[in-house]
């Protein structure tokens, strides 16, 4: 596709994510998704985090549980931006559309990922809050935001490119919680037990290596390091990278 | 232009299109027509690039679909079998959305919606979710992003499907006043609307081309071509008599109605009047033939499938 300008991919791309994000805020999902995504991360932050009981000015309690919220409401985000397609036919008006499939599937992620930040966003009182109540490292914090929003990026990659599969949302949701899991939990005991004894350490280093829990858990304490963006940066490139793979192959089924 | 050659695509033990080629010029309106399943839909998909042929190649003004759908697909527009939308957006930011997507620059964007929501006229319900709108809208909304950018080429699969006669009618008129100068290409079921819109029509069944002529060269091919019709009183009487004229080769009586087929080039007509006059018969109707399109195509379809 070498015809085609990198300015005309972009320019497709960002059509396609303004008409996801129009679509988005046209029906109660996006509502629903807000609310529920708000009154979550509050029950998280205040009952399990213990949040005032710790008595420490910062924002860990909020953050800590962001993976978790994560494995069930990104799916629940991604779960249609393909099989919602498939379902309805209109997969077949967006590829008979100039575009490429690369600029749809990067204008669709693009839009869940605003979408997801714009959620992630609203939570800024609780940033509010924890000032006015003490003196917080504010980088950490900002840090923090990045590394949440990052980590929601690489969950939405992984199920954007599971919804490209099947034209059935609920196997999308399926599929996808089980794939971000097995991300998630990579770098934990239960999984490490599993290969420790008998596979070789490079094994076992890249197996935790892969863990999102990690390289947020890094980044949330402030250290910005390179590795651990680059990391996310990879992650979400490799599986739109999939995504993109799987539309070629597969667009009518 | 369009060129398939030697289209073919197969699925695990199927044959849904078996080595198709043709050449669509400029000034066509091309009526595909085949029974359910017969391959009018996947050949429309291999057209634009939706569907990758097994075999075989589709070019659009000369570029090659599958190597650069992209480029194609700017040529065309393309209404897909049961005109997919976005159902939760409005009429008007579906086909913004689409105008944007088809590259129309940015100044012209807003110009362009205003134009297809009259030609199709939807601007009562231009601010209304498409997913609310009936089937008759739907279509419209269907083929007014067909037509957005003013395509050369147009590729409609079923475009009247689920209209009403007065819609009919109307979408019929439009591509009659689109044809000019472009190519239309469209896939129904519905004799009547190829004799109404098209120039020439392709009969395919099992994927495989059955006959590519003209309406009218199609019509002549039916048993019925210049045959006489006629409703009169003593109907058996009457068809025995005529049977023995030297132009009439057979008669048959079906529903009330004598059709006499001729046994010469011409002059069967004048035969018959001259017979009705000459016996005084109570004529109630009387008609030349000149062809049943159902006929011929059941003929051309059920051979194909009883061979």
């Amino acid at each position: 596709m070498s015809t085609v300008g990198s300015s005309a991919a972009m320019r497709g791309a960002t059509n396609v994510m303004r008409r996801e994000l129009t679509g988005y805020f046209a029906t109660p999902v996006a509502y629903v998704f807000l609310v529920i995504f708000l009154m979550m991360t509050g029950v998280f932050t205040f009952y399990l985090g213990n949040f005032y009981e710790r008595g420490f000015a910062d924002l860990d309690p909020f953050f800590r549980f962001h993976p978790w919220l994560y494995l069930f409401l990104v799916p629940a985000i991604s779960m249609r931006l393909w099989a919602e397609e498939r379902r309805s036919g209109t997969i077949e008006l967006l590829f008979t559309l100039p575009l490429t499939t690369f600029a749809a599937v990067l204008g669709k992620f693009l839009a869940a990922w605003l979408f997801i930040g714009l959620a992630l966003f609203l939570t800024v009182p609780m940033w509010f809050t924890v000032n006015y109540l003490g003196s917080p490292d504010n980088g950490v914090i900002l840090a923090g935001y990045l590394g949440s929003w990052l980590m929601a990026g690489g969950f939405l990659a992984i199920g954007s490119c599971m919804s490209a599969l099947t034209r059935n949302q609920v196997i999308a949701f399926i599929l996808s919680v089980v794939v971000c899991f097995l991300f998630l939990l990579s770098g934990l005991p239960m999984v490490m037990n599993l290969f420790k004894g008998w596979a070789p350490q490079i094994i076992l280093d890249g197996i935790s290596g892969l863990s999102f829990f990690k390289h947020f858990a890094d980044i949330s304490k402030g250290v910005i390091d390179l590795r651990d963006l680059v990391y996310f940066v990879l992650v979400i490139s490799f599986w739109l990278f999939a995504n993109v793979l799987i539309l070629n192959m597969k667009k009518a089924d | 232009m369009i060129e398939a050659k030697s289209l073919c695509k197969r699925y695990d033990g199927f044959t849904a299109v078996d080595d198709l080629s043709f050449t669509i010029k400029a000034g066509q309106v091309l009526g595909f027509l085949g029974p359910n399943g017969a391959g009018k839909s996947t050949t429309m998909k291999m057209l634009t690039g939706f569907l990758t042929p097994t075999s075989g190649i589709a070019l659009i003004n000369g570029i090659d679909v599958s190597e650069n759908p992209v480029e194609a697909c700017k040529h065309i527009g393309y209404l897909p079998e049961g005109a997919p939308c976005y159902g939760e957006m409005t009429v008007r930011q579906f086909l913004t959305f689409v105008a944007r997507a088809r590259l129309i620059s940015r100044a012209d964007v807003s110009e362009s919606v205003d134009r297809a929501v009259e030609k199709l006229s939807l601007t009562t319900v231009s601010h209304q979710p498409v997913e609310t709108l009936s089937k008759g809208f739907k279509r419209r909304v269907g083929l007014a992003q067909a037509i957005i950018h003013d395509p050369q080429i147009l590729i409609l699969d079923e475009p009247t499907d689920g209209l009403d006669p007065n819609q009919k009618h109307e979408v019929r008129h439009l591509i009659k006043t689109m044809a000019k100068d472009k190519i239309i290409v469209i896939s129904t079921h519905i004799l009547e609307e190829v004799e109404a819109v098209c120039n020439r029509v392709m009969i395919i069944a099992d994927g495989k081309l059955l006959a590519d002529d003209t309406p009218h060269g199609l019509v002549a091919r039916s048993r019925y071509n210049n045959s006489v019709s006629m409703v009169v009183e003593e109907a058996e009487k009457v068809a025995s008599v005529l049977s023995e004229l030297p132009q009439v080769a057979k008669a048959e009586l079906q529903d009330g109605e004598l059709t006499l087929f001729p046994a010469v080039e011409q002059g069967l007509f004048e035969a018959i009047t001259a017979a009705i006059a000459e016996h005084q018969w109570e004529v109630m109707a009387l008609r030349l033939e000149a062809g049943r399109l159902d006929e011929v195509f059941r003929s051309i379809t059920s051979k194909e499938s009883a061979a």
